[in-house]
């Protein structure tokens, strides 16, 4: 029952002789990008039952691109390289054009997220700084802030999706949250517990709850308690404390790449260097401060390599994309099983 | 590598409790000790298979072998079946001084190498063998994060020196 709940509809070798490091879909579902180790982004459509490449961006960067990431209203893709840069490509019916190359990272830039809004973009990288960025009407990018409240490599910056909120993993084991003062950004708290690299971080559909995913072998389940909340959660002045109500350990033998939550279904899928995707769902009847997750899919060997990154499709419900260090990509059919 | 009876030999505390649990497990285990012991030669196969790949890796610094240098040694390396044909390969290395940036540079040069020559699906691990190095901890870490090496390799003067490390002797 564990594995017949996931299956696998296509394989596809995405970034041949190189690695696959990251995928994400657009905002409506349709096109897929993928980049990796090749310098390359590529931009996956199906046509049919097939997923064709409709585009390759392969003139941006001079290094590896770690991650990609569509904006809003889908007309943009920002990509993060370890060349420094940061591309911001303009879609142009099939076509894509780089609008303008963010600098100013000293080293690696790990990850890149949109804002809701669209006018705001966070970057992080090896030189332990998260950037906040604006864009204005003029497709014109601004430095706003930058935050320096990481100890270590800043892996993984994602916004929340309702507030202006903002959430950094970093190799200093933790995760840190930042919101907006008066013109600024700062840390208002720091979630502490992972014993190692946070790599990644998910927040659910509501987000009331964060996933963050470890080299520890573990993933954590966060929630937002605000100031005179029934459950006597303590909270310092206005903000709001985040505390871990979940952790699941036991279920991955090695590093946990990524972790997503469906926003449609909420499942939760992770990608682990044991080559397998796991998929856990709550319980039913679970209570919200002390929730319980149950294992419902383990595919072992769902790529013959390390998973790196899982990516549920916004519009279609349980459909999810993974690629790997093998440079493939694969699309895969999850179904709830019936006892859960 | 020791095999799993010989080390609990070495292990135990020669108690009679100890004895007696361990004489139990042989009698119990007995029709299956055949494939245990074919497992273990496996093993014992694969970590020669990769001590012949790491060992003529070059010091960054000397003209000398990582095998001359003693900084890896047969007994360095341990192999444990994780799967279906899938070995993990776990490798404690010697740096000759205590010099961070040395550590790191031999830990990628393991590592580069191993990925590039060892033929049999694998999961790696390396690690400065305890008590080596003050920061042992801080170049374990780094040297097994796959995406600090990645980056490193991205990087035209680091990877000419791995590149020179890993180069095969003539």
């Amino acid at each position: 029952m564990m594995k017949d709940s996931l299956t696998l509809l296509s394989r596809i070798p995405a970034h041949p002789d190189s690695r696959c490091w990251f995928l994400a879909w657009n905002p409506t579902g349709s096109l897929l990008a993928s980049c990796g180790g090749d310098c390359s982004i590529r931009i996956w459509g199906k046509e049919g039952d097939t997923w064709v490449c409709k585009s390759v961006l392969g003139e941006g960067h001079q290094r590896t691109i770690r991650k990609v990431a569509w904006s809003p209203c889908g007309n943009y893709l920002a990509s993060a390289s370890f060349d420094a840069t940061t591309c911001i490509w303009k879609k142009n019916h099939e076509d894509f054009e780089c609008a303008a190359t963010l600098e100013g990272h000293e080293n690696e830039v790990k990850s890149v997220s949109w804002a809701p809004s669209g006018s705001l973009l966070a970057t992080c990288s090896r030189d332990k700084t998260v950037w906040v960025w604006e864009v204005d009407e003029e497709d014109e990018y601004e430095c706003m802030s930058v935050l320096n409240s990481h100890t270590q490599d800043v892996k993984h910056v994602v916004w929340h999706p309702n507030q202006e909120l903002l959430a950094s993993a970093s190799y200093d084991d933790t995760v840190k949250l930042y919101r907006e003062e008066e013109d600024d950004w700062v840390c208002f708290t720091t979630l502490e517990g992972h014993e190692s690299t946070v790599w990644s971080l998910a927040f659910d559909h509501s987000g009331e709850r964060l996933a963050s995913c470890s080299d520890d072998k573990t993933v954590r389940i966060w929630r937002q308690y605000k100031p005179g909340n029934e459950q006597g959660v303590v909270c310092n002045g206005t903000d709001p404390t985040w505390k871990c109500i979940c952790t699941l350990s036991g279920f991955h033998t090695r590093t946990i790449y990524d972790v997503a939550w469906c926003q449609l279904t909420g499942a939760l899928a992770t990608a682990c260097g044991d080559d397998a995707i796991r998929i856990f769902e709550e319980e039913l009847h679970s209570d919200p401060h002390q929730p319980t997750f149950t294992l419902t899919v383990h595919m072992a060997r769902a790529h013959s390599q390390d998973v790196n990154c899982v990516a549920w499709n916004p519009k279609e419900p349980g459909l999810l994309a993974s690629c790997s260090d093998d440079g493939e990509m694969a699309f895969w059919k999850y179904q709830r099983p019936e006892v859960c | 590598m020791l095999s799993l009876g010989l080390l609990w030999r070495a292990l135990s505390s020669g108690g009679h409790e100890a004895r007696e649990k361990e004489d139990d497990q042989q009698a119990h285990h007995r029709p299956e000790a055949p494939s245990r012991t074919a497992a273990a030669a496996m093993e014992q196969e694969r970590a020669l298979e990769v001590y012949d790949i790491i060992r003529t890796i070059r010091d960054p610094e000397k003209p000398n072998t990582l095998e001359e240098l003693d900084v890896v040694t047969e007994s360095c390396v341990e192999v444990h079946e994780i799967g279906e044909d899938e070995y993990l390969v776990t490798i404690r290395f010697t740096p000759t001084v205590p010099h961070c940036s040395l550590a790191t540079l031999i830990g990628l040069c393991l590592r580069i190498k191993l990925q590039r020559c060892l033929p049999f699906k694998h999961k790696l691990e390396i690690y400065i063998s305890e008590g080596a190095h003050s920061t042992e901890e801080d170049i374990n870490k780094q040297i097994n994060d796959k995406e600090r090496v990645a980056a490193a390799m991205e990087n035209p003067h680091l990877r000419e020196i791995v590149e020179q490390c890993v180069l095969d002797p003539d």
